[in-house]
C-alpha cells in the first residue's frame, strides 16, 4: 500500500508495526472480553433473554413491524425521488419566477432538521396515522437532498453535451431527457444510493411518533417480563437487521460505481477534493 | 410570536441546551474521529481494520437505534453507576444522548478527515521527504495544510447534520429544542406554531452555516 502518510517500512518499521499489531489485537480482545463479561455479569447470556426468538407469534410481529419500515422505505424513496427530480429540474430552469421557489424550499427542507418536520406533519398538522407523517418527512427532507445531487450532476456534464444537442435542433425539454438526466443520473447513481441508506436509516425515527417500526416493536419486545426484558439482545438483533439493509444497499452502490468506472460511455466527472465525502450524508 | 414570547421560558433552557449538546458532541465527534481516522490510515493493517469495522457498523445504524441502546438498553449492562453522571435520570439521559452523539458523528468525521488526507498526491510527501524532512514536517507543513482546505468543507456538512440530530434526543428524555413542542402541548399551546418556531431556530443556524461551506468550498477547491 502506498500511502502519503508513510514509506514503505524497513525491517525496523516493520518490528515495530508488528508491535503494533500485537497491542491493537489486545486492547481488541480486552474490550471485547470487557463486554462478554460484562454481558455474562448482568445475565444477558441467560436463556430466558434469548428465548423470544423460538416464538412463532415474536418472529411473525418482527416480520410485520421490519415490513412496516420496509413500507416507509419504498414509499419515502419513490416519493423523495421524484421531488428531487422535479426541484432539481425547477432549480435549474431559465426563469427566475420557478428558479428561486425552487431554491428556498429546497433549502427550507434541508435546514429544519427530519425530526422537527416529523413532528410538524404529526402534532402540529395532525395528518392521523404516523405512516403518512413519517414518509412526507422522509419524503421533503430527502427528496431537498436529492434535488441538490441530480442538479450537481446535470451541472458537472461537459456543456458541449448541450451545446451539441441545442445544435441538432433539441427543443430544451428533450436535451435535459434525452442527453442530460440519463447521463447524469448514471453519473450519480451511487450517490442517490447512499441517499437512499440515509432514507432507510431514517425510518427509525418513525419511533419517536410511535410508527409501529421495527425500533418500535423492538421497544415492546424489550419490555416484556416473562422473556426478562431482553433490551439487550433484541436491540443487538434489531442493529444487525438494519446493518444488513444497509450493507446490501452500500454494495449495489459499490457495485455500481465499479460497473460505472469500467463503462467508457460514462464522463469522467470532474473531482472535487474530499468529492466522495460530501456525498456520504449522514 | 405570543407563543414565543409567552414561554420564552421553555425556548431559552431548550435552544441553550441544543447549543450545548451540539458543541460538547462536535469536541468529541472531532477528536474520536481524527483518531480513527489515524487508525485507518496507519501502517498496521490490524488497526485499518479495526478502524473500518467501527465505521462500517456505525455508519450503517440508525442514529435513533444508537440513541435507544444508550438510553434503554446501555444502562441495563450496569457498567457505570447512575451517580456518576449525578444521580438524576435528565443528567443520565444527556450524558447517553452526548455519547450517542459522538459515537454516530465520529464516523463520519473519519471519512472526511480520511479522504482528505488522501486527496494530497503521494508525490506531496515523496518530494519533501526527498528534501529531507522529517514525518512531523512533513506533516505540519506539507501534508495537513492541503489536507484541511479539503476537509473544511465537508466536515461543516457534517456537523451541520450533527446540529440537526441533536433533536432525535427528543425522543429519549433530553430536554431541548426538539422536545419543547411537547412540553407546549402540556400548556395548551399551538402545537403548529410552536415547532415552527423551532423550525426557524434550525434555519437561522443552518443556512447561514450551508453558505458559508459553499464560499469555502468554491474559494478553496482552486487549490489544485
Amino acid at each position: 500500500m502506498s500511502s502519503v502518510l508513510f514509506d514503505v517500512p524497513g525491517p525496523r518499521a516493520r518490528l515495530r508495526h508488528r508491535l503494533y499489531a500485537i497491542l491493537g489485537v489486545a486492547v481488541l480482545v480486552a474490550g471485547i472480553g470487557f463486554v462478554v463479561y460484562r454481558f455474562a455479569e448482568s445475565g444477558q447470556f441467560a436463556g430466558e433473554k434469548w428465548s423470544w426468538i423460538q416464538y412463532e407469534k415474536v418472529q411473525t410481529d418482527l416480520l410485520d413491524a421490519l415490513v412496516n419500515t420496509l413500507k416507509a422505505f419504498a414509499a419515502g424513496a419513490v416519493l423523495a425521488l421524484l421531488f428531487g427530480a422535479i426541484f432539481a429540474a425547477g432549480q435549474l430552469s431559465d426563469h427566475k419566477v420557478i428558479r428561486v421557489p425552487a431554491m428556498v424550499v429546497v433549502e427550507l427542507f434541508r435546514a429544519v432538521p427530519l425530526v422537527v418536520l416529523i413532528f410538524v406533519f404529526h402534532y402540529g398538522l395532525s395528518l392521523g396515522a404516523p405512516f403518512y407523517s413519517v414518509v412526507l418527512g422522509l419524503t421533503l427532507y430527502n427528496g431537498s437532498v436529492l434535488a441538490e445531487v441530480f442538479r450537481a450532476g446535470v451541472l458537472s456534464l461537459p456543456r458541449g453535451q448541450s451545446e451539441a444537442a441545442y445544435a441538432v435542433g433539441m427543443r430544451k425539454t428533450q436535451v435535459m431527457n434525452n442527453v442530460l438526466l440519463p447521463q447524469a443520473v448514471r453519473a450519480m447513481l451511487p450517490a442517490i444510493i447512499s441517499q437512499l441508506v440515509v432514507l432507510l436509516k431514517d425510518t427509525a425515527l418513525g419511533f419517536l411518533i410511535t410508527y409501529d417500526e421495527l425500533l418500535d416493536y423492538a421497544r415492546y419486545l424489550g419490555s416484556i417480563f416473562e422473556f426478562g426484558r431482553p433490551l439487550v439482545p433484541v436491540t443487538i438483533v434489531v442493529a444487525a437487521v438494519y446493518i444488513a439493509m444497509c450493507l446490501l444497499l452500500t454494495w449495489l452502490a459499490t457495485y455500481l460505481e465499479k460497473r460505472n468506472r469500467r463503462n467508457k460511455k460514462v464522463v469522467e466527472l470532474e473531482k472535487k477534493p474530499a468529492e466522495d465525502v460530501v456525498a456520504a450524508a449522514v | 410570536m405570543d407563543v414565543l414570547l409567552d414561554n420564552l421560558d421553555l425556548y431559552g433552557p431548550g435552544f441553550l441546551n441544543t447549543v450545548e449538546l451540539f458543541l460538547i458532541s462536535a469536541v468529541g465527534s472531532l477528536v474520536l474521529g481524527t483518531v480513527l481516522a489515524m487508525l485507518r490510515v496507519a501502517p498496521v493493517p490490524v488497526m485499518r481494520a479495526m478502524g473500518a469495522a467501527y465505521v462500517t457498523i456505525v455508519r450503517n445504524t440508525p442514529l435513533t437505534l444508537v440513541f435507544f441502546f444508550f438510553a434503554f438498553a446501555f444502562p441495563l449492562l450496569k457498567i457505570v453507576d447512575a451517580d456518576t453522571f449525578g444521580g438524576s435520570a435528565a443528567s443520565y439521559y444527556f450524558s447517553a444522548a452526548l455519547a450517542a452523539l459522538i459515537l454516530y458523528t465520529a464516523a463520519f468525521v473519519c471519512e472526511v478527515v480520511r479522504a482528505g488526507i488522501n486527496t494530497v498526491p503521494v508525490g506531496q510527501a515523496e518530494a519533501s521527504r526527498a528534501l529531507g524532512l522529517t514525518f512531523g514536517q512533513m506533516l505540519g507543513s506539507v501534508v495537513l495544510p492541503q489536507a484541511t482546505r479539503a476537509v473544511v468543507p465537508p466536515m461543516m456538512s457534517t456537523m451541520i447534520a450533527l446540529l440537526k440530530n441533536t433533536t432525535i434526543a427528543a425522543g429519549f428524555s433530553v430536554f431541548q429544542a426538539g422536545s419543547i413542542s411537547l412540553n407546549l402541548s402540556e400548556r395548551g399551546e399551538n402545537q403548529l406554531i410552536g415547532l415552527l418556531w423551532v423550525a426557524a431556530f434550525f434555519i437561522v443556524l443552518v443556512i447561514p452555516m450551508t453558505l458559508l461551506q459553499r464560499s469555502l468550498e468554491k474559494r478553496w477547491s482552486i487549490a489544485r
